[in-house]
C-alpha cells in the first residue's frame, strides 16, 4: 500500500467548490455548483500522490484511469485528461457531477486516511466541461464512429440498447468503439432516461446532457425516440429486423408508493411524476411551457434519499414557503449523498426525522391539507444493517402541509419484462443477470443498470453497461462471427 | 421531422379527425389502445385513444374534441403539417371475445375509442346494440360507422333535437328493465356518464367495460400520475388499463383528479387564445 511520506508535500485541504448563494438559488433552476476555474483545478491536482497502486482507480467502477488524467491536468494538457478520462467513461460531464464519489473513488484516495481526499469528481467535471466550452456548438467535426465502424473492416453487426438511461448510454458507446452499428430505443421525446426526467437543472444543466449525447451519437449511435420496445416493436421483432443482442437498460421506472389512505388526494405526487413535470416537461416555466405543476405551500417530501433532495430543493424553487423532508429514520441513516444534504440545508429545507407518515388527510375538494404522521425510534439493526425504526406508541401528530411527494424509492420498470418469455425475474420483478456481463436466462439478451440491481447510482449503471458491451462482443465474436456475419 | 397528419376533417363543432403517418403504430394497434402525443417542443404530453389503423397506408387515426390548450392547438394543424412526438399503442388492448349480447355506450366523442372495439367484437360474432348520445345532433358524431356495426343503433341528444330526448342511460336502462339484458356493456364517454351507467348495470348486475382517461405524463407506468383506484387498489391506467371493470372503478375519485390542474389548463388555454 502507498504510504504518505513526509518527502510528500501534502496540501491538507481540498479546494473548495464555487457555488450560487442559498438565499440566491432557490429563486432559479440555473446550476448551484459552478465548477472549479483553472487555477482551483491545477491546484487540486497538485495535492494526487500519485500512488503507483491508485487505489482510486479500483473505486470508480468503470475503471478510469485517474492518477492519469490528474497528472494531465498538472501538466495543464486538459485535451489529453479527458482524452484519458473518455477512454473509459462516455459521460465525464454527467460522473463529474452526480457521481457519488465519497464512496467511491475518493473513499479510497490515499490521501483520505489523513486529510481531505482528492476532489477527484470536481476535477473530472472540470475537464468535462473544459472540453464542452472548447467546442459550444456541440458540433463533433469527424464523427469518431464513422471512421471507427470503416477502419475495422468487418461486416456491420446491429446491436439494440433498450433505454436511453446511463447503463444504455454507456453500453452502446462502449459497443460503437467496438465497431458495432448500435440503435439505442427511447420511449420518451428525449434521451437520457433519468438524467433527463430525474435530475434537476440545478444539478445537471441539460445542454450538458445534450452535449454528451451528441458526442455518443457521433461515435456512430443511432437514436430511435418515442419507442416503446414491448409496444411499438417487440423483442422478437428486433431479433427479425437483424439485430444479434439486445441490452436491456430500462431503469427503475415504478414508483412506490406508501400504501397509507390518502394518497389519491390532489397534491400527492410521487417523486417521479414530480420530476418528470419539471425536468423534462419544464414546468418550472410554465405558461411558457405546456405542462403545469401545481405547489403550495409547505410541501412534506417523504424519504431522504438524493431523489427526495431533489424534489425538496425543487418545491423551494418552485416558490413553496416550507419544504419539508419527512423521514422514518434518523440523519444518519439518511441515504443522499451528504453534499445533496448540506446543499438542501442551506436552502432552508427543514428535516423531520425519526417521522413516519400514517395517512394523508384531505378537504372537501379533495385537495391535500394534512398528513398525520407518527414519531419513531430506533430499535436492533434491521436486515439492511440499520437501526430499524419502531413507532412510538401515542406520538401521533398533524402535519399541516399542504403538498405531498413520495420519494421513498423505484422499483424496475416491469412494462417490457414481462414480455419477454423465458426471462428470469426476482421477488422485485428484476431481471436476473450474471453480474459480470449482464447475461440473462434468454439468449441474446443481456440486461443492466436499475432494471438488474434496483434502484441504485448513475455510475453503477455505467459500470454494468460497460460489463455489458464486453460480454456483447464476446458474445458475438464466438457465436456469429466467421459464420453467419455477412448480413 | 414529425408524424405528418395526412389527412383531416372535422367531424363537428370543435371535433376532428386526424388520420397520422405512423406506420409502426399502425402494424401493431389493437382496439383499446392509445398514443401520447406532443405538439412541438415546449408542449405538454397528452394521452388520446386511437380509433382506427390503416396498415397499408401506414397511418393511424385519432379523433379528439378541442378542450384545453393542447387539443385547441392540435385542431388547428393542418393537413400536411405534422406532430413533433408520437408514442403508441400503449395501453392493454381491449379483452375481444365473443361475449353474446353486448351494448355500446357512446358519449360524445367517446364514440370514436368505441367504434373499433365494437367492430373487433362485431367480427367476433356478438349481436351489439349501440346507444349513441350527444349534447345535441350536431355532435353527434360517426353514426354512419356505429349503424353499419351494430344491429340496432339507439340515439339520444340532450336537447331532443335527434333521436330521443334525454341521456344514453334512459334507453340502457329501459332495454335492461324489458328482460333485454346483455352480456356486457361496453361503455365510453364523460367520466360521470360512464359513471352513471355503471350505477345502473350494476343493479341489473351486468358486467360493464368503461375506458378511463386519466391525465398522463410518460404513458410507460413511471410516473403514477395517472393512477386510478380499481376494487380498492392502486392502478396504473397507463399500463393496467385504460380499461377496467366499471363496477370496480372509484368515479368519484378520478373525476376529482382530473380537475387538479383546471387552473392551470384555463392559464394556458387563455394565453394561447390571445396569442
Amino acid at each position: 500500500m502507498d504510504k504518505i511520506s513526509s518527502s510528500h508535500n501534502i496540501i491538507e485541504k481540498r479546494q473548495q467548490m464555487p457555488r450560487q448563494e442559498p438565499g440566491k438559488r432557490i429563486h432559479n433552476f440555473n446550476e448551484v455548483a459552478l465548477g472549479y476555474t483553472e487555477e482551483q483545478a491545477l491546484k487540486e491536482s497538485s495535492r494526487c500522490l500519485q500512488c503507483k497502486k491508485a487505489p482510486c482507480k479500483t473505486g470508480c467502477p468503470v475503471e478510469i484511469d485517474i492518477p492519469g488524467f490528474i497528472k494531465a491536468i498538472k501538466e495543464r494538457d486538459f485535451g489529453r485528461a479527458i482524452e484519458i478520462i473518455k477512454e473509459k467513461n462516455n459521460l465525464p460531464a454527467v460522473c463529474g457531477r452526480v457521481c457519488p464519489q465519497e464512496s467511491q473513488c475518493e473513499k479510497v484516495c490515499t490521501l483520505a486516511r489523513k486529510y481531505e481526499p482528492v476532489a477527484i469528481g470536481r476535477l473530472e467535471r472540470f475537464v468535462a466541461d473544459w472540453q464542452i466550452n472548447q467546442n459550444k456548438e456541440g458540433v463533433f467535426k469527424s464523427p469518431a464512429g464513422n471512421r471507427i465502424l470503416q477502419k475495422a473492416g468487418k461486416p456491420l453487426i446491429k446491436i439494440a440498447v433498450v433505454g436511453s438511461g446511463p447503463a444504455g448510454l454507456t453500453c452502446a458507446a462502449d459497443l460503437a468503439k467496438m465497431g458495432y452499428r448500435v440503435t439505442i430505443f427511447e420511449s420518451l421525446h428525449a434521451a437520457g432516461g433519468v438524467l433527463r426526467y430525474g435530475i434537476p437543472e440545478f444539478r445537471m444543466p441539460k445542454y450538458i446532457l445534450d452535449y454528451e449525447i451528441n458526442y455518443i451519437k457521433s461515435l456512430g449511435v443511432d437514436v430511435q425516440l418515442n419507442t416503446l420496445i414491448g409496444e411499438t416493436f417487440s423483442i422478437e421483432d428486433l431479433f427479425k429486423e437483424g439485430y444479434r443482442a439486445i441490452f436491456i437498460g430500462t431503469g427503475a421506472g415504478l414508483p412506490y408508493f406508501m400504501g397509507i389512505k390518502g394518497e389519491s388526494l390532489n397534491g400527492v405526487y410521487s417523486a417521479n411524476e414530480f420530476l418528470t413535470r419539471v425536468n423534462l416537461l419544464k414546468a418550472y416555466e410554465f405558461p411558457e411551457s405546456d405542462t403545469p405543476v401545481k405547489i403550495g405551500k409547505k410541501v412534506a417530501v417523504i424519504g431522504a434519499g438524493n431523489v427526495s433532495m431533489d424534489c425538496a430543493r425543487v418545491a423551494l424553487r418552485l416558490g413553496a414557503e416550507e419544504s419539508h423532508i419527512v423521514y422514518r429514520r434518523s440523519e444518519q441513516e439518511m441515504p443522499a449523498r451528504f453534499e445533496e444534504i448540506e446543499n438542501a440545508k442551506e436552502e432552508g429545507v427543514k428535516f423531520n426525522l425519526l417521522t413516519l407518515p400514517v395517512e394523508i388527510l384531505g378537504d372537501e375538494k379533495n385537495w391535500v391539507r394534512a398528513m398525520k404522521c407518527i414519531r419513531m425510534e430506533l430499535g436492533e439493526p434491521d436486515e439492511s444493517g440499520r437501526r430499524k425504526p419502531i413507532p412510538v406508541k401515542g406520538s401521533e401528530f398533524i402535519m399541516e402541509i399542504d403538498t405531498v411527494v413520495v420519494a421513498i424509492g423505484q422499483g424496475p420498470n416491469p412494462l417490457l419484462v414481462r414480455k419477454i418469455p423465458g426471462l428470469k425475474t426476482g421477488s422485485h420483478g428484476n431481471i436476473i443477470a450474471n453480474p459480470l456481463t449482464g447475461e440473462t436466462s434468454v439468449e441474446g439478451i443481456f440486461a443492466g443498470g436499475d432494471i438488474v440491481s434496483g434502484a441504485a447510482t448513475v455510475i453503477e449503471a455505467m459500470g454494468a453497461g460497460k460489463r455489458s458491451a464486453r460480454a456483447i462482443d464476446e458474445y458475438i465474436k464466438t457465436k456469429w462471427e466467421g459464420k453467419n456475419a455477412k448480413n | 421531422m414529425g408524424y405528418i397528419i395526412l389527412n383531416k376533417e372535422e367531424l363537428a363543432p370543435g371535433i376532428k379527425l386526424f388520420d397520422i403517418d405512423a406506420p409502426q403504430i399502425a402494424k401493431k394497434f389493437q382496439p383499446g389502445q392509445f398514443i401520447i402525443l406532443r405538439i412541438s417542443q415546449k408542449g405538454e404530453r397528452i394521452p388520446l385513444t386511437i380509433v382506427d389503423a390503416e396498415e397499408k397506408r401506414g397511418s393511424i387515426r385519432i379523433i379528439f374534441q378541442e378542450v384545453g390548450k393542447t387539443t385547441t392547438e392540435l385542431g388547428a394543424l393542418e393537413r400536411g403539417q405534422s406532430i413533433m412526438d408520437v408514442l403508441g399503442p400503449l395501453g392493454k388492448p381491449s379483452e375481444i371475445h365473443k361475449y353474446g349480447n353486448i351494448i355500446g355506450i357512446g358519449g360524445g366523442v367517446g364514440a370514436a375509442p368505441l367504434l373499433p372495439i365494437l367492430r373487433a367484437l362485431k367480427k367476433m360474432g356478438n349481436r351489439i346494440i349501440t346507444i349513441l348520445g350527444a349534447r345535441s345532433e350536431k355532435y353527434i358524431i360517426l353514426q354512419k360507422e356505429l349503424r353499419a356495426t351494430s344491429d340496432e343503433l339507439i340515439i339520444t341528444t340532450d336537447d331532443g333535437t335527434l333521436g330521443e330526448k334525454g341521456f344514453v342511460t334512459f334507453p340502457l336502462k329501459r332495454l335492461l328493465e324489458n328482460g333485454k339484458k346483455p352480456d356486457l356493456v361496453w361503455a365510453i364517454g364523460p367520466l360521470i356518464m360512464m359513471k352513471n351507467v355503471c350505477v345502473i348495470t350494476k343493479s341489473f348486475e351486468v358486467k360493464t367495460i368503461v375506458s378511463l382517461n386519466p391525465i398522463m405524463l410518460d404513458g410507460t407506468g413511471m410516473c403514477g400520475c395517472c393512477r386510478v383506484t380499481i376494487g380498492g387498489h392502486t392502478k396504473f391506467c397507463c399500463v393496467d388499463g385504460p380499461e377496467f371493470d366499471g363496477h370496480l372503478v372509484d368515479f368519484d375519485e378520478i373525476i376529482l383528479r382530473n380537475n387538479r390542474f383546471l387552473e392551470q389548463e384555463k392559464i394556458s388555454l387563455e394565453k394561447y387564445r390571445n396569442g
